[in-house]
């Protein structure tokens, strides 16, 4: 008696269980929203109006995603792509690795959707997808934009090498390619010449170490800079030097970074630091970098500033305020050109929503904001 | 849009008829336990009656291991498998509770379980016995294990409820037992037949041959083979509710082999002998995630497989020895032309062997009182052809002690495992020796007079090594990561009822709760420049609830009637405070899953339907709105007709999968197949 109550008991609750999930039942699907948070005091008359933020998402999770602060009304918006452009498949696409601003429109490099994704800079719409198969960084000049990528032909054996696309930013269509080194990555022009970052990231054994020159006017390739194996950041500074990362390979040959003078294109300088990434504003750079230590068997970060015009470390932090140490994993940097403010991401697990960090030139913490999967690129707007 | 809409609405109608067809079949059975009552209450003026009648429905229940085991127990046997939808083992196991099977997709996809959350890697997967081996990446792709020639399917939480077992039956977090066909030769006859082919969606084309022959009274053997191939193309569905496209998926051909020839010895001196030769072969597309303007992909791999494993069992008065070896040979080679490097098309060559032995030894001391010593070696070695490859060696030691008090109503196990693990390696540092020492204790106890009601207990205590990619396959230094430990704690009952003269014929039930906790979790942390290091960072908590419920049904005497309802909540916790999802539910365990199996057989003809759901989850650590993921459902329906042409049994099979063509996808952007058919047609000889 007692146990068939028992048994009834059990229907009972399997009953309710079905009724449960029932009214648990799916939801309506809906495009990706957006979110806004209010993190500043509006500021109409803000000459820089905005950045935009690009989130890499993690590889195969499709969460590329592109946040905007905006300076005039202090609002955060964080994934914006989707709905301004809900009819796009699968959205934005999947790792995010480049954004840039040029005339009225946005520029974002998808990595693993091979595409350089047009938008409206204004609204974030839409205007044209650009196919190129492993894209990773883009750049402008005169009215064009270049596209390095890390294969010209995918599946061909004996092509290990990368190329650069010139594409016309009027009529958006790719007008001109050029064979680089293997796999480029970063790219800056100075003068008539655009010169990029080769890391042969492909073959560990047989590293590039290579900056390659190309003359804008012909595109051709007129020169290969010999600087260090596995090449990734390049940065120009305004008195015609670029300062050119090298990864190593991570067991016995360290990190360095190294500075060409663009007159002679020569390595004229080492700066025997290991530097992840940096951001030039002026007469200074601003850098982290991580150094693997055996004795607590993880990496460690510190954080540096460079003066450019002398080519000295300098003494100064650009975060004093102990922030470092929450941050686990810094992954992008940008000066604010106007009121110098340092912007640096945390990209955390690299499977978490990431953290958007504002310092004040003194290297106080301003404020911070919760971000996409993986902050990592970033791009101003000028009024 | 409002097309794809309506639609919907119509998935959700029919989504709402399942629960009433479920609770149509609860208040029935709710009723007929009403009947029993006044039946009872009938008879209670004759005690002779209720005796009678007491002896009868004894004798109508089958108390199983099912209901005795101690760790709770989950099987699927003979004809239950095979009227499942099922093509490979993968299939089947999902309709056990507690299980979360990661499924890639498609016939070629990567598929896993992950019992109470654990982690896959502490799931042994068991063959005829002996464990699979995958110490590379610690996971069995249950894909590639036809279901062709498996007998049985069982799925222990924590472990087998026998301490008469190798050493490596202690030591995992659960264990898959996959059982193939033993001959058998009834009415005397010496050879068997089985032929049957497959094939439908996906391109599937599957021819397999069982020869079972009697070569002496007492030695068997058994040849099974099949060759399995299909274009693995299927149509699926992506939308958000304002883009709506339908797309093939593509790349996940597969093309298998496999030969199974094996001897089997019961000898007149009690004694049983099996020597098992496996060999295997595929080469296969390896579809990729379908993100944004990425539709085709071009991976692709091959494998060769083949294992040579040996089992002697024999007693001997108070003494019983069981042995086991083992040698297995897998090689992998990995295709990716999208990666050109300066030799040419990425390509990378595994190669993994191990060498087995395990000795058991069992004394029975008095009646109530066994005791078991278990001792196994086990040797892997590892090749690749990876720039700076640390080419590491692990031998393995384990030895297990073990108790077991069984009395009549009380069953007790214990047993304490010993694990030593010594890594060698020719370039870099190897991972430091392990011993590691830890506890398992099983109960199981009748509180009552009724063989009908058991309570049953665990609590285990075991880890994980560190897998061979953990440690060794990276580009510098060496990684110190220590063992990934878990600890489980179980409760639970098992009831089984059975009914004379009246529709319902037996009831069961089996309920568990359980709380386990995974320690040093093995956590990929990145590091600058896209490198990631190998940590032990995680903690996982973990509160779950396991119903189980059949029952069996007599309707007339032509139709009979079995359901299994199988219900699991979960809370699997992030419980590291320094995590940036501390006290969020860790990714891909939904809190609520339900299978449920229906199956009716009406003379020659039986139909089974099947259901699957799996409630909302999160595909990524943080539980926000941008990693959130809809519940999912299907609804399976097959039809099988058994009739005899020529005096010879013919079985014709028709399936159905995904019935209402649900688009959903176990792992994000692995889009699953819509609704998809399977035929078959088995003539035994």
């Amino acid at each position: 008696m007692k146990r068939n109550r028992f048994i009834r008991t059990i229907s009972l609750l399997a009953v309710v269980v079905s009724v449960t999930i029932v009214v648990s039942c799916r939801k309506d699907i809906k495009p990706i929203p957006e979110q806004q948070e209010v993190i500043l005091t509006p500021n109409p008359d803000a000459a820089i109006k905005g950045v935009y933020l690009v989130n890499e998402g993690n590889m195969n999770m499709n969460k590329a995603s592109l946040d905007y602060l905006d300076y005039t009304t202090g609002i955060y918006r964080r994934n914006i792509y989707n709905k301004v452009n809900p009819e796009v498949v699968k959205g934005l696409g999947d790792v995010g690795n480049d954004i840039g601003v040029y005339g009225s429109k946005l520029y974002v490099v998808v990595n693993i959707s091979n595409k350089l994704e047009i938008m409206d800079v204004k609204t974030g719409k839409r205007i044209k997808q650009i196919n190129i198969t492993n894209c990773r960084y883009v750049t402008f000049h005169n009215g064009k934009a270049y596209v390095s990528a890390y294969l010209g032909t995918v599946g061909d054996p004996k092509a290990p090498n990368g190329i650069v696309a010139e594409i016309d930013t009027t009529s958006l269509t790719e007008t001109k390619r050029v064979d680089v080194g293997r796999q480029p990555e970063e790219m800056a022009i100075v003068g008539e010449k655009l010169y990029v970052a080769n890391s042969g990231g492909y073959s560990p054994k047989n590293y590039e170490r290579t900056v390659s020159v190309i003359d804008l006017n012909s595109f051709t390739v007129i020169n290969n800079i010999d600087v260090a194996i596995n090449l990734h950041r390049l940065k120009a500074d305004k008195y015609g030097d670029l300062y050119v990362t090298s990864r190593g390979n991570y067991y016995d040959v360290p990190s360095k970074m190294f500075v060409i003078n663009t007159k002679t294109d020569q390595v004229k300088k080492t700066f025997n630091i290991g530097v992840s990434n940096l951001a030039i504003d002026g007469d200074i750079a601003y850098y982290y970098g991580s150094e693997w230590s055996y004795n607590d068997n993880k990496f460690t970060i510190s954080y540096g500033m460079l003066n450019v015009k002398d080519e000295i470390i300098l003494d100064q932090k650009f975060i004093t305020d102990g922030t470092d140490k929450s941050i686990t994993i810094p992954y992008g940097i940008a000066v604010h050109p106007i009121t110098k403010e340092v912007l640096v991401t945390d990209a955390k697990n690299y499977v978490s929503p990431g953290t958007l960090y504002c310092f004040d030139p003194s290297g106080k913490k301003k404020w911070s904001v919760t971000t996409g999967d993986i902050p990592a690129h970033f791009a101003f707007v000028y009024k | 849009m409002r097309r794809s809409k309506n639609a919907f609405l119509g998935v959700k109608s029919i989504f709402f008829a399942f629960p009433a067809i479920m609770w149509l079949g609860m208040c029935t059975s709710v009723q007929s336990f009403a009947q029993t009552d006044s039946t009872k209450l009938n008879t209670k003026d004759s005690v002779n009656k209720v005796n009678e009648l007491k002896e009868v429905q004894i004798r109508k229940i089958k108390i199983t291991k099912r209901q005795t085991s101690s760790t709770p127990l989950q099987i699927l046997s003979g004809a239950d498998l095979e009227k499942l939808n099922s093509l490979s083992v993968a299939d089947a196991v999902r309709f056990f509770s507690g299980v979360q099977l990661k499924d890639y997709g498609g016939i070629g996809g990567l598929k896993t379980i992950n019992v109470r959350s654990m982690g896959t890697n502490h799931t042994a997967v068991f063959y005829d016995g002996v464990q699979l081996g995958n110490a590379q990446n610690g996971q069995v792709d249950l894909s590639k294990f036809s279901l062709d020639n498996i007998e049985e399917i069982e799925l222990y939480n924590g472990q087998k409820s026998s301490i008469f077992q190798s050493a490596k039956g202690f030591a995992a977090g659960s264990s898959l037992y996959l059982n193939s066909k033993q001959p058998e030769f009834p009415d005397g006859t010496s050879n068997k037949l089985r032929a049957s082919i497959k094939g439908g969606s996906f391109g599937l084309i599957d021819p397999s041959l069982l020869w079972q022959s009697k070569i002496t009274d007492h030695i068997s053997s058994s040849v099974s083979a099949e060759y399995k191939n299909a274009n693995g193309r299927y149509k699926f569905r992506s939308t958000n509710g304002v883009y709506d496209t339908t797309a093939v998926r593509r790349g996940g051909d597969i093309e298998t082999m496999r030969l199974e020839v094996a001897l089997n010895g019961f000898m007149a001196d009690s004694s049983k002998w099996k020597i098992k030769v496996y060999g295997y072969k595929d080469e296969q597309g390896i579809p990729g995630a379908v993100v944004n303007n990425v539709w085709g992909f071009s991976q692709r791999q091959w494998n060769k497989h083949i294992f040579v494993q040996t089992y002697y069992e024999k007693q001997f008065g108070i003494y019983s020895l069981m042995a086991a070896a083992k040698y297995s040979n897998d090689h992998k080679r990995y295709l990716n032309p999208d990666i050109v490097t300066t030799d040419g098309l990425l390509e990378n060559n595994y190669h993994e062997q191990e060498a087995y032995i395990s000795l058991a030894n069992r004394f029975k001391i008095n009646k109530y009182w066994d005791v078991v010593l278990s001792s196994d070696y086990l040797l892997n070695d590892f090749d690749a052809d990876l720039y700076r490859f640390a080419y590491p060696t692990r031998n393995t030691l384990l030895t297990a002690l073990a108790m077991q008090f069984h009395f009549d109503r009380l069953d007790i196990q214990a047993n304490l495992l010993s694990t030593l693990v010594n890594d060698k390696t020719q370039s870099g540092t190897p991972l430091s020796d392990k011993n590691e020492l830890t506890p398992t204790v099983m109960v199981s106890w009748q509180p009552f007079d009724q063989k009908e009601f058991r309570l049953r207990s665990f609590y285990k205590s075991i880890f994980r090594m560190p897998t061979m990619v953990d440690l060794y396959f990276t580009f510098y230094g060496n990684r110190v990561i220590k063992p990934e430990y878990t600890k489980q704690y179980d409760l639970g009952f098992t009831y089984i009822k059975g009914y004379e003269r009246q529709a319902l014929s037996q009831i069961s039930v089996q309920t568990d709760v359980y709380y386990n906790r995974v320690k040093n979790k093995i956590v990929a942390v990145p590091s600058n420049s896209g490198i990631w290091s190998v940590q032990n960072l995680g903690l996982v908590d973990i509160k779950g609830i396991d119903v189980n419920i059949q029952s069996a049904w007599q309707i007339g005497n032509a139709f009979t009637l079995t359901s299994g309802i199988s219900y699991t909540y979960q809370e699997a916790i992030d419980a590291d405070t320094a995590s940036p999802s501390y006290k969020d539910q860790i990714p891909y365990i939904p809190w609520h899953n339900i299978s449920f199996l229906l199956s009716g057989t009406y003379k020659k003809l039986s139909m089974n339907y099947s259901y699957l759901y799996t409630g909302e989850r999160y595909n990524q650590s943080t539980n926000n709105v941008y990693n959130y993921v809809m519940p999912w459902y299907t609804h399976d329906i097959a039809f099988h007709y058994n009739t005899k042409f020529n005096k010879r049994d013919i079985r014709l099979t028709a399936e159905i999968n995904n019935l209402l063509n649900q688009a959903y996808e176990v792992v994000t952007n692995y889009p699953m197949p819509g609704r998809n058919y399977r035929f078959s047609l088995t003539y035994n000889y």
